[in-house]
């Protein structure tokens, strides 16, 4: 295939520090009261907090060009059209896509991956064939293809995670086959903060499982590291528009333009057809078999001001001030007795998931939350992630570009307040 | 509106959230009632020994883990309906879900005399976020004593 979007047009934002200052002021939010104290927002891995740029630019398409899109011929539709179609070329250019036509838009990466395990999946997965993840995933990431395999007669695989939270490669790799027809694991782990060796893994399920199909679930990879699926070599990968600063409801889902090609439409309905009569239906091509019905118009224009804010921040300031952030808390965290902090991998976004010996996290979260301080507490929609590592739940405080170190020394502060009361 | 944690933390929570009365397996119960609340993960069982007359609560135990306010809730509600009719139960539940759930200018909001000491629940109502964790061993109660159940049966859920 010959690239349409060349590697080195990326824009390549110069690494300066990002203005930390100026970043809390895009961030209206930022600025409330919560039970009466400053908000300390500790929770954009469940989901970012929106700067001004991506409030106003929802804002403007209402007021300015709203219209149905690939629809009417009137100015404000091809208006509506265009700055939609754009959003597309923005997205494929984020993750280095070859084409905007291999980007889909979806409600986020749990309807990606649905799409996926129901289009890709219900035609190539059969009875004794098997789909491996990790132990590491999110229910999302888990349920589809549960579904899938439940359906199929087909054997879903886990592979095993350390005591640190990291996948070993070895077994990874002894549990790839000649049956395994799809793997699918997260770019980052939402509840531990794991990068997983993406370039390893597809290297591995390349040589061992020929033929197969590798599709990654970076919902909490895009906020934080810059995305290259080529580099990745994998053959899928989805995301959410809301945990990288866009607005809820919208995502993508950029798989290889063949694939795609290859693929049945998943939803049937309007804007995915090329004709249709009550005998026959012509589908529509790649990408827009796969959006039936009027999508999410605002979200997606918004969606796209989310990306020009990352790129124009640098993902690689930001991965730098956030690791900053990461090991500020961690060195924070270590030297709190009672604290134990639930995934020490090696290569980790700004996520610090932890528990307080004797104090149930919901407890903790409540607590918190009287300071002002949002985290979340739970177990993160990732159950199986709780039971490697023998805990109900845990308290998860994950950090993104708007966070501070003071911020931190208000968690800290925090804690010892919840093991006042507990004590 | 302002409250204080200490309306939701009282002593008497803490306290029975460190040690709850009644945590212990009633061999031979009448009903084991499991109890779950998927969105934080807290599990436990109820055990209830229902006397010879068919509706006395004889024995009322529940094991399991949660946070303080869960488990103070199990432990306060086991020492409260002891001895206590099928009927005067369930309408202790209502009263207490009532509380719990109660919009601050609800009467019931504040506590009810009736309830006894399981009025120190009457802060609950000012964290939504927690009523599921204050009512998840009174769910398996309500379940329990309206179908019955045995250890085997599906957890009462809170959702």
């Amino acid at each position: 295939m010959t690239p349409e979007i060349d590697p080195n047009e990326r824009t390549q934002a110069m690494t300066r520090p990002l203005n930390l200052e100026a970043i809390r002021a895009d961030f209206p939010i930022l600025s409330s009261k919560i039970h009466g104290k400053p908000l300390i927002y500790l929770d954009s891995a469940a989901s970012a907090q929106k700067p001004r740029v991506v409030i106003d630019a929802e804002r403007r398409v209402y007021e300015e060009m709203y219209s149905n899109v690939h629809r009417g011929v009137h100015d404000l539709s091809v208006r509506a059209s265009e700055a939609y179609e754009a959003v597309r070329g923005k997205v494929a250019r984020f993750v280095n896509a070859f084409s905007p036509k291999e980007i889909i838009f979806v409600r986020g990466a749990t309807e990606a991956i649905n799409l996926v395990a129901q289009s890709y999946g219900r035609l190539h997965v059969g009875q004794e064939d098997e789909v491996l993840i990790t132990s590491l995933e999110h229910h999302s990431n888990i349920v589809p293809w549960q579904m899938l395999c439940e359906e199929k007669g087909a054997k879903l695989v886990v592979a095993p995670i350390s005591d640190r939270g990291e996948v070993d490669m070895d077994v990874f790799g002894s549990l790839l086959g000649p049956r395994t027809r799809i793997v699918a694991v997260a770019h980052v782990s939402n509840a531990l903060g794991t990068v997983n060796g993406l370039t390893r893994m597809t290297a591995l399920a390349r040589d061992k499982a020929p033929g197969v199909v590798i599709l990654v679930d970076g919902a909490q990879a895009v906020p934080h590291i810059r995305v290259d699926v080529r580099a990745i070599g994998c053959d899928f990968y989805c995301f959410s528009a809301h945990k990288m600063y866009g607005p809820s409801g919208i995502g993508a889902l950029w798989g290889r333009k063949s694939l795609l090609d290859s693929m049945p439409p998943w939803q049937g309905g309007g804007d995915m057809i090329l004709s249709v009569t009550f005998e026959k239906t012509t589908y529509g091509e790649t990408p827009f078999k796969f959006e039936a019905g009027t999508p999410n118009i605002a979200g997606t224009i918004a969606f796209g001001a989310a990306i020009d804010y990352l790129e124009d921040l640098g993902l690689d300031a930001v991965n730098a001030a956030e690791h900053e952030l990461l090991k500020y808390g961690t060195a924070a965290l270590k030297s709190i007795p009672g604290v134990r902090l639930i995934g020490t991998a090696e290569r980790k976004t700004s996520v610090l998931s932890f528990v307080l010996e004797g104090i149930h996290a919901h407890d903790a979260g409540s607590i918190l939350d009287y300071e002002g301080i949002a985290v979340r507490t739970g177990h993160h929609c990732a159950q199986p992630v709780m039971d490697r590592f023998q805990v109900p739940a845990t308290i998860r405080a994950s950090f993104g570009i708007y966070n501070t170190t003071t911020e931190i020394d208000a968690l800290v502060r925090g804690i010892a307040k919840v093991q006042e009361m507990f004590a | 509106m302002t409250f204080d944690l200490r309306d939701l933390y009282q002593d008497m929570i803490l306290d029975h959230g460190k040690r709850p009365r009644n945590a212990r397996v009633i061999e031979g119960a009448s009903i084991a009632q499991p109890a779950y609340n998927p969105l934080c993960g807290d599990r436990g069982t109820l055990y209830l020994a229902i006397g010879a007359d068919g509706t006395t609560l004889d024995d009322i135990s529940y094991v399991g883990q949660g946070c303080s306010i869960s488990t103070a809730s199990a432990s306060i509600m086991t020492e409260f309906l002891r001895g206590k009719s099928r009927q005067e139960s369930l309408a202790a539940f209502g009263l207490f879900h009532d509380m719990v759930t109660a919009k601050p200018d609800e009467a019931s909001h504040r506590a009810i005399p009736s309830l006894g000491k399981l009025a120190v629940f009457s802060g609950v109502a000012e964290f939504p976020a927690r009523v599921k964790c204050a009512s998840l061993a009174w769910h398996a109660l309500r379940t329990a004593l309206t179908v019955g159940a045995t250890a085997s049966a599906t957890p009462v859920s809170t959702e």
